[in-house]
C-alpha cells in the first residue's frame, strides 16, 4: 500500500470487497444507534487488525482518546478492549500508545468505566518494560494523582501498587509521597479510594516502609472525620495485619482496631464486626505454626480485654445492623479459637445472642451453627437452641418463620434424627397448616429435604401418616397441602410407598367438592406418574383422569387432559424409540423397563441423540457419532439439558 | 471588595424578562465556584447562566452571566393509580461538587429527582468510509482504503444529558434535596419522610426519617425543609411546620427517627394569636458555610442558631414586622403560606431573604444593620446603584417611603442565591431573574 505496508490495506483499482465489512464497522463507531456503536467497539480488534499496527497507533488510538463523550456502556466496552490491545499496536514495545485513551477514560465520572480503565491500565502495566514503565507509565500515574478533578485522583490510587515494585528507588520514593498526599486529599472521594487501596499498596511496600508510612496513614485514615473513610480503613487492617510480624501487631494495629470497635458510627462498628474473623485468620496465616498458640493466647487476652470494651459492648449494641453482622461472624471465630476457648469465651455470647430480641441476630447464629458443631458439638447449645428455634418458628413475621424453615434441614442434620423427632417434628408439621402460603410451600419443600436426609423408612413412620391424615381436613387449603406434600415426597419415598399409601389418597380426593382440590389431583397424578409402575398407571390413574376430564369445572378438565396427553406422549415416544432402534438391545430393554422414570430418561436421550445424529450426519457425514457410545453414559445425565439440546436442534433443522 | 462596607452598594448587572407563567422561577442556585448559576421554573425547565470572563474594556464590571445551557428537566406526568397530576415544576436544584470537566446537578419536582450532566463539546469526528463529504453514498465495491475518522474543532456546544433518575421513593411532595459532604450520598425530604440515596444507585434509597403517624388523623406537623451539614457527613437537620428544627446523627443508628438535638424557641405568650402556629412554620433551613450555625426562615423573621445552643437562636432579624397587623388579610389571600427561602453570603457575615412588593432584605451580622432593596425593572437599570427602600409603619409617611397598604403581595421574592465567594447575588422575582453585584469603585 502507498500509505503503509500492512495487510488489509491493499491497493486495487476495482476495490477490495474484504474491506467493506471493516469500513462499515469503522463508520458505525459514530452511528447514532448506541447498539451499533457498541457492536463496533466490541469488534475494535477486527478494525485494528485490518488497519495494521502503524495506523492503529497513529489514527485509531488518537480518535479513541477523544471519544469520551459517548454513553457509559460504550466507554466501558472501550476500556475493556484496550486492556487486550497490546499485540494490535505492535507488541510490548509500543504498549505505551494505549495510555492516552485509557488516561482519558480514567477521568470520566462513571465509576464502572473508571474502574475498568484502571483495570486495563493495571493489565498493560505488566507489559511495559521497566524502562517504559518509568518513561511512560509512571508519569501517567503522577499526572492522574495530581489532576485537578478528583475522578483522576481516585483512579491514580489503584495504579500505585502495580508500578511500585518495578521502578527505581528514587521513583519509589516519589510514589510513596504521592500516595501519602492522596491519603490526606481534600475530597472524601479520594481519601476513600486511597483507603480502599491501602492494603493492596502495603503488600508491595518494603516492610520498613509499611511500618513507617503505611501504619501512620492507616492510623490517620482510621480516624478520618468522615465515617465513610474510617470504615474502609478497617478493611485495610486485614491485609496490614498479614504483613507485620507478630510483635508489632500489638503496638501498631491493635490500638486502631480497638478504637474502631468503639467508634461512634454504627457503620464503622459494623465493619469491625464483619471483618473480625478475617483479621484472626490473617493473623493465623502470617505466623508460623509454633507461634499460633501463644499468639492466640495474646489475642484471647486481648479479646477478654476487648470484651468489656468492645466485644461485649458490641453484643449489647443497640444497633441491630451491627449486632446481626457480629452474630454472623462470631460463629466463625470458634474454629480459630478451638474447643476450650470457645466454650469459655464464646459460648456465653452465643447463648446471649440466641435470646436476642432481634430475630435477625438469632437467625444468624442458627445459620452458622455448623462451625460451632465442628468444634464443640451442638449438644452444648441444644438447651438454649430449642427455645430460640421454637420462638422463631412461631414469630409473628412470616419472613422470619420462612427463614427458620430454610435452616431446618441443616439443623436436622446437625442435631440428629432422635432429637429431631422428639422436639422439632411437631413444628415442621405445624408449618404445613400455616395461614401463609409461602410458609406452607416452604414446609413441603422442607419435608422433602428431611426425607432425603433421614430416608424413606423414617418418612413412612413419621411424616407420611400425618400428611395423609390432612386429606380429611375440613379446610380445603389443608387438603391441598396434602397433595403438594405428595408431589414433593413421592420421588424421595420411592415407588412402593407412593403406590401403596399415597396413590389411594390422591385418587379418593378426586371426588372432592372443591374444584381447586380436584384439579390439583390431576396435577399430582401427572407429577407422581413417573414414580408409579405402569400397571397402576393404566388401571388406576387413567380411569380417574378420564373421569376428571369430563368434570363440570373448566380448570379441572384442562389439567386432567394435560395429564392424559403427557402420559400419552410418553407412551408414544417409548414406542417410537423401540421402532427406531430395534437393533439396540440396551435401548429396547430400557424402553420395556418397568421403571417409568428410567424409561422416560431413555426416551428423551434417544430422541435427543436421534436428532443430533441426523443433524451431524447431514452437515458432516464423517463426524457422525456412533449411537450407543453417545447415549449410554447419558442415561442418567440431566434430562433437561438433553431435551433442550434436542429441541434446539429440531428448531435449527426446521429453519434449514 | 465591598465586604468591609456596609450596607453593600449593589448595582444591577442585568435582568432577564420572561413573559409566560410557565417561566415563573421556582429555584435559584449557584454552583460551588459561583461560575454557574442554575434556575428552575414552573415549566420544568432548567436554565444555566455562565459567568463571562472579565473584559478589559469594561473593568468596572466583574463580568456578566449569560445563558450557557437550557434544557427541559421534567415533564408533566399523570399518576394513573392515584389519579394525580404531577407538576413539572422544579422544586429544587442542587449542584454536585465538580468531579471532572463536566458539571452535574440534581433537579427535582414533586416526585422525581434527576441527575443531569452538563458538558462541553468542541470537537467533531469527520470522514466516513461509505459516504462522501457531501453525504452521497459511495459504491461499496469501490472502497480501496480504510479511513479512520479525524476529530476537527467545531463551535462550542453545551450538552445536558440525564444521567440518573431517582424515582418512586416519595409518597408526598419533595421539598428539599441536599448533597452530603461525603460526595457520594444525598438526601431528599418530603412532607413526612427523608430518604438517603447513593448518587450512583437509583433503584433503592434508605428511609432515614419517617414522622408519619399510624393514623393520619393524628398528624400534627410536617417536614418543611432538610439539609446536610456542609462538613460532617453524618449530620443533617430538618425543620418542621411547628417551628422546630431537629438535628440527627446518622452514626447513632441507621434510622434517625430519634433526633440528637432539638432546636426550639419558647413562644412569647404575649404575642400569641390565631396565626402564631402558621407564622412560626419554618420555610427554609440553611447551614452556614462554616458549619457552626444554621439559619431558619419563618414567615416574619429569620433566625440564626448556634448548633451548640438549642433553646434559642443567637440572632433574630425581622424581615417585615409591619405585616403582623395584616396577617388576617394575608391569611385570606393565602400569602401567609408563602415559603420564603434564605441564604448566607460566602463568609457567613451577611444573610439575605425575600419579602413582598419585589423587596428583598439583607442583614449584616457584625453590625446588625439591615437594608431593604427592590428588584424591579424600573428601579434597577443595568449598572445603576440600588436605592434602599423603606416601608412606613407609623401614620405619617415620609418622602420616598412606601405605605404598608400599597405593597403588592403578588410580587414576591421567594428565591434568592448568593455567590459562594463574591458579593454577587441572584434574585428571582416571579418570572424575572435579577443579578446584582457589589459596586466596584
Amino acid at each position: 500500500c502507498c500509505c503503509c505496508n500492512e495487510v488489509g490495506c491493499k491497493p486495487g483499482a476495482d476495490g477490495d470487497d474484504s474491506l467493506y465489512p471493516i469500513a462499515v464497522l469503522i463508520d458505525e463507531l459514530r452511528n447514532e444507534d448506541v447498539q451499533l456503536r457498541l457492536n463496533s467497539i466490541k469488534k475494535l480488534s477486527t478494525i485494528a487488525l485490518a488497519l495494521g499496527v502503524e495506523r492503529t497507533r497513529t489514527e485509531l488510538l488518537p480518535f479513541l482518546t477523544d471519544t469520551i463523550y459517548d454513553e457509559d456502556e460504550v466507554l466501558l466496552a472501550l476500556a475493556e478492549q484496550l486492556g487486550n490491545f497490546t499485540m494490535l499496536v505492535g507488541g510490548p514495545e509500543y504498549v505505551h500508545c494505549l495510555l492516552p485513551p485509557l488516561e482519558s477514560l480514567a477521568t470520566v465520572e462513571e465509576t464502572v468505566v473508571r474502574d475498568k480503565a484502571v483495570e486495563s491500565l493495571r493489565k498493560i502495566s505488566q507489559e511495559h518494560s521497566p524502562v517504559d514503565l518509568e518513561v511512560h507509565f509512571e508519569p501517567l500515574v503522577k499526572r492522574l494523582a495530581s489532576g485537578d478533578w478528583f475522578t483522576s485522583r481516585t483512579s491514580a490510587c489503584g495504579l500505585f501498587s502495580v508500578c511500585y515494585p518495578r521502578v527505581s528507588s528514587t521513583v519509589k520514593a516519589e510514589i510513596r509521597q504521592h500516595f501519602r498526599t492522596l491519603c490526606s486529599d481534600d475530597t472524601p472521594m479520594v481519601r476513600r479510594a486511597a483507603a480502599s487501596k491501602l492494603g493492596e499498596f502495603a503488600k508491595v511496600l518494603e516492610l520498613d516502609y509499611v511500618k513507617s508510612d503505611i501504619i501512620s496513614l492507616f492510623t490517620a485514615l482510621a480516624s478520618d472525620e468522615q465515617d465513610s473513610v474510617r470504615l474502609l480503613a478497617v478493611e485495610a487492617c486485614v491485609s496490614i495485619a498479614t504483613l507485620l510480624p507478630q510483635e508489632d501487631l500489638e503496638s501498631l494495629v491493635m490500638p486502631t482496631l480497638r478504637q474502631a470497635a468503639e467508634d461512634k458510627s454504627w457503620r464503622v462498628r459494623y465493619m469491625v464486626a464483619d471483618k473480625f474473623s478475617e483479621t484472626f485468620v490473617s493473623l493465623q496465616i502470617s505466623l508460623c505454626f509454633n507461634c499460633i498458640h501463644s499468639v492466640l493466647t495474646i489475642w484471647l487476652s486481648d479479646l477478654c480485654l476487648l470484651c468489656p470494651v468492645s466485644e461485649q459492648e458490641l453484643v449489647s449494641d443497640t444497633n441491630q445492623h451491627v449486632k446481626s453482622a457480629l452474630a454472623s461472624v462470631i460463629m466463625g471465630l470458634s474454629t480459630i479459637l478451638g474447643k476450650d476457648n470457645t466454650i469459655e469465651h464464646l459460648l456465653p455470647l452465643f447463648l446471649a445472642q440466641l435470646k436476642d430480641e432481634c430475630p435477625e441476630v438469632r437467625l444468624n447464629i442458627i445459620s452458622n451453627l455448623d462451625c460451632v458443631n465442628e468444634v464443640i458439638g451442638i449438644r452444648q447449645l441444644s438447651q438454649s437452641l430449642l427455645p430460640a428455634i421454637v420462638e422463631l418458628a412461631e414469630d409473628a413475621k412470616w419472613r422470619v418463620r420462612l427463614a427458620i424453615i430454610e435452616y431446618m434441614p441443616l439443623l436436622a442434620g446437625q442435631l440428629g434424627v432422635e432429637f429431631f423427632d422428639e422436639k422439632l417434628n411437631t413444628l415442621c408439621m405445624a408449618w404445613l397448616i400455616d395461614h401463609v402460603y409461602a410458609i406452607r410451600e416452604a414446609a413441603t419443600c422442607n419435608l422433602m429435604k428431611l426425607v432425603e436426609k433421614f430416608g424413606a423408612e423414617w418418612a413412612q413412620n413419621t411424616i407420611v401418616p400425618k400428611v395423609l391424615g390432612m386429606a380429611n381436613d375440613p379446610n380445603y387449603l389443608h387438603r391441598m397441602t396434602t397433595l403438594f406434600c405428595i408431589n414433593a415426597l413421592s420421588e424421595a419415598c420411592g415407588q412402593d410407598i407412593t403406590t401403596k399409601q399415597m396413590l389411594p389418597v390422591v385418587l379418593k380426593m378426586s371426588n372432592d367438592q372443591v374444584a381447586n382440590v380436584r384439579f390439583n389431583v390431576a396435577k399430582s397424578l401427572q407429577k407422581i406418574g413417573p414414580v408409579l409402575d405402569s400397571n397402576a398407571l393404566q388401571t388406576e390413574v387413567k380411569p380417574v383422569l378420564e373421569k376428571l376430564a369430563t368434570d363440570t369445572d373448566m380448570d379441572v378438565k384442562y389439567f386432567a387432559q394435560e395429564a392424559i396427553s403427557d402420559a400419552n406422549v410418553e407412551q408414544r415416544l417409548v414406542q417410537q424409540a423401540a421402532f427406531i432402534f430395534p437393533a439396540d438391545q440396551t435401548c429396547c430393554s430400557l424402553a420395556g423397563s418397568q421403571d417409568r422414570s428410567e424409561q422416560r430418561n431413555t426416551v428423551v436421550s434417544i430422541t435427543a441423540c436421534n436428532l443430533m445424529n441426523s443433524r451431524i450426519a447431514c452437515t458432516n457425514p464423517s463426524q457422525t457419532v456412533s449411537f450407543p457410545n453417545f447415549f449410554q453414559p447419558d442415561l442418567h445425565a440431566p434430562v433437561h439439558s438433553l431435551f433442550s439440546a434436542a429441541t434446539q436442534i429440531e428448531f435449527d433443522q426446521t429453519n434449514e | 471588595e465591598g465586604r468591609g462596607k456596609d450596607p453593600p452598594h449593589l448595582v444591577g448587572i442585568h435582568s432577564v424578562f420572561c413573559p409566560f407563567s410557565a417561566d415563573i422561577i421556582s429555584t435559584v442556585e449557584f454552583n460551588y465556584s459561583g461560575d454557574l448559576l442554575a434556575t428552575g421554573d414552573k415549566g420544568g425547565r432548567v436554565v444555566i447562566f455562565q459567568h463571562e470572563q472579565e473584559s478589559k474594556n469594561r473593568p468596572q464590571l466583574r463580568g456578566e452571566y449569560n445563558v450557557y445551557s437550557t434544557f427541559q428537566s421534567h415533564e408533566p406526568e399523570f399518576d394513573y393509580l392515584k389519579s394525580l397530576e404531577i407538576e413539572e415544576k422544579i422544586n429544587k436544584i442542587r449542584w454536585l461538587p465538580q468531579q471532572n470537566a463536566a458539571h452535574f446537578l440534581l433537579s427535582t419536582n414533586d416526585k422525581t429527582i434527576k441527575l443531569w450532566k452538563i458538558s462541553e463539546r468542541d470537537k467533531r469526528a469527520e470522514g466516513y468510509n461509505l459516504k462522501d463529504e457531501d453525504g452521497r453514498l459511495r459504491d461499496p465495491f469501490r472502497i480501496t482504503s480504510l479511513r479512520v475518522p479525524v476529530l476537527m474543532p467545531m463551535d462550542l456546544m453545551v450538552e445536558a444529558s440525564p444521567r440518573r433518575i431517582f424515582a418512586n421513593a416519595h409518597t408526598y411532595h419533595i421539598n428539599s434535596i441536599s448533597v452530603n459532604s461525603d460526595h457520594e450520598t444525598y438526601l431528599s425530604a418530603d412532607d413526612l419522610r427523608i430518604n438517603l440515596w447513593h448518587l450512583e444507585i437509583t433503584d433503592r434509597s434508605f428511609n432515614i426519617v419517617d414522622i408519619k403517624p399510624a393514623n393520619m388523623e393524628e398528624l400534627t406537623e410536617v417536614i418543611t425543609a432538610a439539609e446536610c451539614h456542609p462538613l460532617q457527613c453524618n449530620v443533617f437537620v430538618y425543620s418542621s411546620s411547628k417551628g422546630t428544627i431537629r438535628l440527627c446523627d446518622m452514626r447513632a443508628a441507621a434510622l434517625c427517627d430519634r433526633h440528637s438535638k432539638f432546636f426550639e424557641e419558647p413562644e412569647d405568650p404575649s404575642s400569641r394569636s390565631f396565626f402564631s402556629e402558621i407564622i412560626s412554620s419554618i420555610s427554609d433551613v440553611k447551614f452556614s458555610h462554616s458549619g457552626r450555625y444554621m439559619m431558619t426562615r419563618d414567615y416574619l423573621s429569620v433566625k440564626v442558631w448556634d448548633l451548640n445552643m438549642e433553646n434559642r437562636p443567637v440572632e433574630t432579624y425581622q424581615v417585615h414586622e409591619y405585616l403582623r397587623s395584616k396577617l388576617c388579610s394575608l391569611y385570606e389571600n393565602d400569602c401567609i403560606f408563602d415559603k420564603f427561602e434564605c441564604c448566607w453570603n460566602g463568609s457567613d457575615s451577611a444573610i439575605m431573604t425575600g419579602s413582598y412588593n419585589n423587596f428583598f432584605r439583607m442583614f449584616d451580622r457584625n453590625t446588625r444593620r439591615d437594608i431593604t432593596l427592590e428588584a424591579s425593572r424600573e428601579s434597577s437599570k443595568p449598572r445603576a446603584t440600588l436605592k434602599p427602600r423603606k416601608v412606613s409603619t407609623g401614620g405619617k409617611r415620609k418622602k420616598d417611603e412606601i405605605s404598608v397598604d400599597s405593597l403588592d403581595f403578588n410580587k414576591k421574592i421567594l428565591h434568592t442565591a448568593w455567590h459562594p465567594k463574591d458579593n454577587v447575588i441572584a434574585v428571582a422575582a416571579t418570572n424575572n431573574l435579577y443579578i446584582f453585584q457589589d459596586k466596584i469603585n
